[in-house]
């Protein structure tokens, strides 16, 4: 309207006039009350993640300060001034490798198997479908499986007897299943979601499909399988449900051998019993002794914490360095 | 149409090719119907009654010309009158596509490129491709050049520093990135991007030279420069263009293939076919078919 009647309004006018249009804003009441909204919830849960770190600080690092790295040291005891988490720590880094070791390459490969040479037919889908079922089982539910096979039917994999056959390695074997599904289905969606232009131009230039994934699909797709990777670990080392069902120690586990690299590393590890950090945490915030129940456990808690975020952040270093490459 | 930096430098005269294993030429081409005047030139690709199905669909039918040697062909025509499909055939690409199946006889050198031993893989070594979109590998301008010769065995970095030199200077853009081959190939711009991917394609020192739409997301400037290039390679290369910009046809190519499509009444759906196959200044002065005539004056598509 204002710009057609230039000829009989003067300059002046008209750059009122627009100006009034242009500035000013629309008022946009429901964008900012979406957007307070978005706040509200972030900081929600950040003040509920704040607090449960704060109380655990609060409760878990006096035993750090009273006992030092003793509380790391030591195994499973009755006196809480003698009880420590070594024998924990064994058993999630095995159970923790047990997944780099079992889950990862398994996963990976039928991922890759599953996008790039199965055919596509009923039989394929089929599975497929059922993959992304199990992602959804209950853990307790692999832990009677581990329970079942395992250890009843394999004897943990050990010549051992009774409840001997609760090893460390039918306690890997059974996360290592239990993450295995989520392992596959964040491979396959980050093969998927790299772009056919990228295969196109290598097969182009008379590349195999092998050549192709190599050279292409696994460097663009690895972020992507990282933090499944990442995710399947962290979730290796926080479960307790289907450790306790396995047969995880909880009262009392021999005579610690202490942490150290060569007690961490030892293979008998696999074929004795063991225990856990999350059973460990599981068990004593049960105890009536409040200095189990609140220090112990939140030091523990810690301990945990620790040890996954030492775990995730090998995994994030490796997924920035080939997101830097993809994307340089 | 041309700017002056597109037009060659003394700094960028193209070598001939001497290393190259040429293709062994094989038997004579059949006699074939089609533009009389190039009839001295060799066949590279024989096309008989070629159709393209996907699944049970039929997208293009019976498509018959000939690809001539060191010649610019063009296939033209409006939106999803399978130009693409067809040209898709030639390095067997359309096997990436499930249930895509032509029918026909398609031959290459005399040698059915359908035929049950033989090996895709070997023939888009043979005969390489450029696609629509600028595809540049995530890695180095080098590593994206020098991709092709790798796959083949070629580890020395003093052969790989020359393929890459040779096959940059045939894509004109060697003055352009000599300084930063290190650098990701993401970082060039579109029409570099493309010239990149030329080069990509010309480093494995192809016979034939497939181009689906190369310009189309590319400025009048770049578009420019590959019609150059596309002249200067000529003589090296055998090249087929799909392209919808008609001046864009008249201008680079020897021969052109005017494709159309056909409604079925029936099942409303649409097939491509080639209408019209004859030498570029014909089809673009005095085309035999009315639908020729029309698109090419802007009466339809």
């Amino acid at each position: 309207m204002a710009l057609t009647t230039i000829g009989s309004a003067s300059e002046a006018t008209v750059r009122a006039r627009v100006e009034r249009a242009i500035t000013g804003r629309r008022s946009d009441a429901g964008g900012r009350v979406f957007e307070t909204a978005l706040i509200a919830c972030l900081l929600l849960s950040l003040a509920v993640l704040g607090l449960l770190v704060y109380q655990v600080l609060g409760n878990g690092l006096t035993v750090f300060g009273d006992r030092g790295a003793d509380f790391l040291d030591t195994g499973l005891a009755s006196s809480p001034a003698r009880a420590g988490v070594a024998q924990g720590i064994i058993g999630s880094f095995w159970i923790a490798m047990s997944v780099v070791v079992l889950a990862l390459p398994l996963g990976i490969g039928a991922a890759i198997y599953l996008e790039e040479y199965a055919p596509l037919n009923r039989l394929t889908s089929f599975i497929a479908l059922n993959i992304r079922n199990l992602a959804g089982v209950p853990s307790i539910v692999y832990g009677l499986l581990g329970l079942a096979i395992f250890v009843e039917a394999l004897n943990g994999f050990s010549g051992n007897e009774g409840v001997n056959r609760r090893t460390l390695a039918a306690a890997g074997v059974t996360i290592a299943v239990l993450v295995l599904p989520v392992v596959i289905i964040t491979t396959q969606e980050a093969i998927r979601a790299v772009p056919v232009a990228l295969r196109e131009g290598a097969y182009g230039v008379g590349a195999t499909k092998w050549e192709v994934i190599r050279s292409q699909v696994l460097p663009y797709a690895a972020p992507g399988i990282l933090t499944g990777a990442l995710l399947s670990i962290a979730r290796a080392v926080g479960e307790a449900a289907p450790l306790i069902v396995v047969g995880a120690a909880t009262g009392l586990l021999g005579r610690s051998p202490g942490l150290s690299a060569g007690s961490l590393i030892d293979i008998e590890n696999l074929t004795s019993r063991f225990t856990a950090l999350p059973t460990i945490v599981s068990t004593w915030s049960k105890l009536p002794d409040e200095e189990f129940r609140v220090n112990l456990s939140a030091a523990t808690i810690i301990t945990m914490l620790v040890f996954v975020l030492f775990l995730n952040s090998i995994a994030i270093v490796l997924r920035n360095r080939f997101e830097k490459k993809r994307s340089a | 149409m041309t700017e002056p930096t597109a037009t060659p430098t003394a700094g960028r005269t193209i070598a001939p090719r001497t290393t190259a294993p040429a293709p062994e030429p094989l038997a004579a081409p059949s006699a074939a119907p089609g533009p009389v005047d190039a009839a001295a030139l060799p066949v590279v690709f024989e096309v008989r009654d070629l159709s393209v199905y996907y699944g049970t669909f039929r997208a293009v039918r019976e498509v018959t010309l000939d690809i001539r040697q060191h010649e610019i062909t063009a296939f033209i025509g409006p939106s999803g009158c399978g130009k693409t499909t067809v040209l898709r055939c030639f390095d067997r690409m359309n096997d990436l596509i499930p249930g895509a199946r032509p029918e026909g006889t398609l031959n290459y050198h005399g040698v059915p490129l359908y035929g049950p031993k033989v090996d895709p893989v070997e023939v888009r070594r043979r005969i390489g491709m450029v696609f629509q979109k600028p595809n540049p590998f995530p890695k180095s301008i080098f590593d994206n050049v020098a991709y092709g010769p790798r796959l083949f065995g070629t580890r020395k970095k003093a052969q790989l520093d020359t393929v890459v030199e040779e096959s940059l200077t045939k894509a004109a853009l060697w003055d352009e990135v000599k300084d930063r081959l290190k650098e990701s190939a993401m970082g060039l711009s579109g029409g570099q991007q493309q010239r990149l991917c030329i080069a990509r394609a010309v480093a494995t020192k192809p016979e034939v030279l497939l181009m689906d739409e190369p310009c189309s997301a590319l400025d009048p400037i770049a578009t420019a420069r590959i019609e150059d290039l596309m002249q200067e390679i000529k003589t090296e290369f055998t090249i087929v263009i799909v392209t919808h910009n008609m001046q864009q046809a008249a201008r680079v190519s020897d021969a052109t293939a005017f494709y159309s499509t056909d409604v079925n009444p029936e099942s409303d759906r649409r097939t491509g076919v080639l209408v019209e196959f004859d030498r570029t200044e014909t089809i673009f002065s005095n085309p035999s078919d009315e639908r020729t005539e029309n698109y090419i004056t802007g009466r339809f598509g």
